[in-house]
């Protein structure tokens, strides 16, 4: 299995640590003049999401997480598994509610994905940071109304709910910001 | 900054020197790595390499031991593996030396330069030994814990991951150092930190007692540490005997062993005067000068753009 030297460390960088894949997020060498170097890290642990400090004797080094992102195309849920396919190598892949998390909420067939896999596996899934959906369920609005202020929730067609100005109604599809959950238009077409 | 330093030296009669950056031997220190070059036509038609300076430390001795008098040098010096927020593998040294004075006296005088290159003439400086450092901040002491009671204080002081490290004595002193005490030194001023551990001793003597402490003191600003001095070694006999245990060190941890000193040898052979001495990292007091928070804010091309 490949290795990095903390001489190798940077942002972005995926490296095992207690048997989980880990991703950079900041690296400090700290040295006194006269002692011994040590580098200072912030990892993510890419299965749950959690930012820790770690700190390491400079020169160590660290087993390489066989981490990378792919984009992928999204099929089908079967109930219990999400169906992703390569569209490339026309490849598919099925990723767990674990993997999948949060971007269930956001995704419908034919999205590409950002999937990251881990030796091979998908590890996790980033929805297209845009995502148009259709209202399913929402109050009517006020007549009059524009969009300025207050709001009401609707569900869409994937089961999110998001906040929308009052003049927007059921049936419409809007634009949806999958970074924030926030509603950002109405959208023409899908 | 530089003509004020220049200005500071000429006028207390301390004369400017300039040695070569280039020399036969390299520093044995396990924590430096120097870089290596190789001439055409010299040592051996380039058969073996020269070794940019780590610091003109060496050769500024000798040049002491030649009876110059006190002396001072701005130069480039150069060290391998160190890249970071406050380290760059090219960085500009101040170092100078004091003929018949101690390090105490040395101190007084870097807060003075320091005070003369940042134009602030009031700026504070406090002095505390390493031994208080510890002991006021972690409770522990450093001559008398042994490894496992710095690892202990190390994780009681909740630094991550403090149980997975395999260090030596030295090696918990100068993580807890780094991670926990350095950012709270000088943030009022200046803060000079003095007498180590004489297993951190590096080219000071070391005064016997019950606690032998290394005559070392380093300052820091603002958690930087800036500069690192030394009421100098001259005894020949131990200077040899750390040149060697230095690489012994080395040979343990798998590292390369650089060609000695034996001209600096011969110098203290010859007799090197009481002197203390003193290296300033000048990009770092730049750093401070002008708020920045990395170093590459006052390089014109950090070495990733070289």
């Amino acid at each position: 299995m490949a290795s990095y030297s903390t001489n190798e460390f940077k942002g972005g960088l995926k490296i095992m640590l207690d048997g989980d894949p880990y991703t950079i997020v900041e690296n400090e060498f700290v040295k006194p003049g006269k002692g011994q170097a040590f580098n200072r890290v912030r990892v993510r642990n890419l299965k749950t999401g959690r930012v820790v400090e770690k700190t390491f004797k400079s020169g160590d080094s660290v087993e390489a997480a066989d981490v990378h992102d792919t984009e992928m195309q999204y099929l089908y849920n079967d109930g219990e598994e999400w169906h992703f396919m390569d569209p490339d190598s026309f490849e598919q892949m099925m990723a767990d509610a674990n993997a999948v998390a949060e971007a269930a909420k956001w995704i419908k067939e034919q999205d590409i994905c950002k999937v990251t896999l881990w030796n091979g596996v998908p590890l996790s899934v980033e929805p297209p940071n845009f995502v148009t959906l259709e209202i399913t369920e929402t109050d009517p609005g006020l007549k009059g109304d524009t969009s300025g202020g207050g709001g009401k929730p609707a569900t869409l067609e994937t089961g999110a709910v998001v906040r929308v100005p009052l003049f927007v109604q059921t049936g419409e599809l809007i634009k949806v910001d999958t970074r924030s959950g926030e509603y950002v238009s109405r959208a023409k077409d899908a | 900054m530089l003509a004020r330093l220049r200005a500071y030296f000429d006028s207390s009669g301390v004369l400017e020197v300039d040695t070569p950056i280039l020399s036969s031997a390299a520093a044995t220190d396990p924590v430096l790595a120097s870089l290596a070059t190789r001439i055409s036509g010299a040592r051996g038609d380039g058969g073996l390499p020269f070794y940019m300076q780590t610091s003109p430390e060496l050769a500024m001795k000798r040049l002491l031991a030649a009876d110059v008098g006190s002396i001072y040098q701005i130069c480039k010096v150069f060290r391998g593996q160190e890249r970071g927020r406050l380290h760059h593998p090219e960085f500009s040294l101040l170092e100078w030396y004091r003929t018949g004075w101690d390090h105490h006296r040395l101190m007084d005088e870097v807060a003075e330069v320091v005070r003369a290159a940042l134009d602030r003439p009031e700026m504070p400086a406090e002095r505390l030994t390493y031994q208080e450092l510890f002991q006021q901040a972690l409770g522990v002491d450093p001559w008398r814990a042994s490894a496992d009671d710095l690892a202990a204080a190390a994780l009681r002081a909740g630094i991550p991951d403090a149980t997975r490290l395999e260090l030596d004595k030295n090696g918990w002193l100068d993580l807890l150092l780094t991670q926990r005490l350095e950012s709270r030194l000088g943030q009022d001023g200046m803060t000079f930190v003095y007498d180590y551990p004489s297993t951190q001793a590096a080219l000071a003597r070391v005064r016997d007692g019950q606690c032998p402490a290394a005559e070392r003191f380093e300052l820091y600003i603002r958690g930087v540490e800036l500069a690192n001095g030394f009421h100098e070694l001259a005894d020949p006999a131990e200077q040899r005997q750390r040149f060697q245990s230095d690489l012994e060190r080395r040979r343990a941890l798998g590292l390369e062993q650089p060609p000695v000193d034996n001209r600096f040898l011969a110098a203290l052979e010859a007799g090197l005067p009481d002197c203390s001495g003193v290296a300033l990292g000048i990009d770092r007091l730049l750093m401070i000068a002008v708020g920045a928070d990395h170093i590459d804010a006052v390089l014109s091309f950090p070495v990733e753009r070289a």
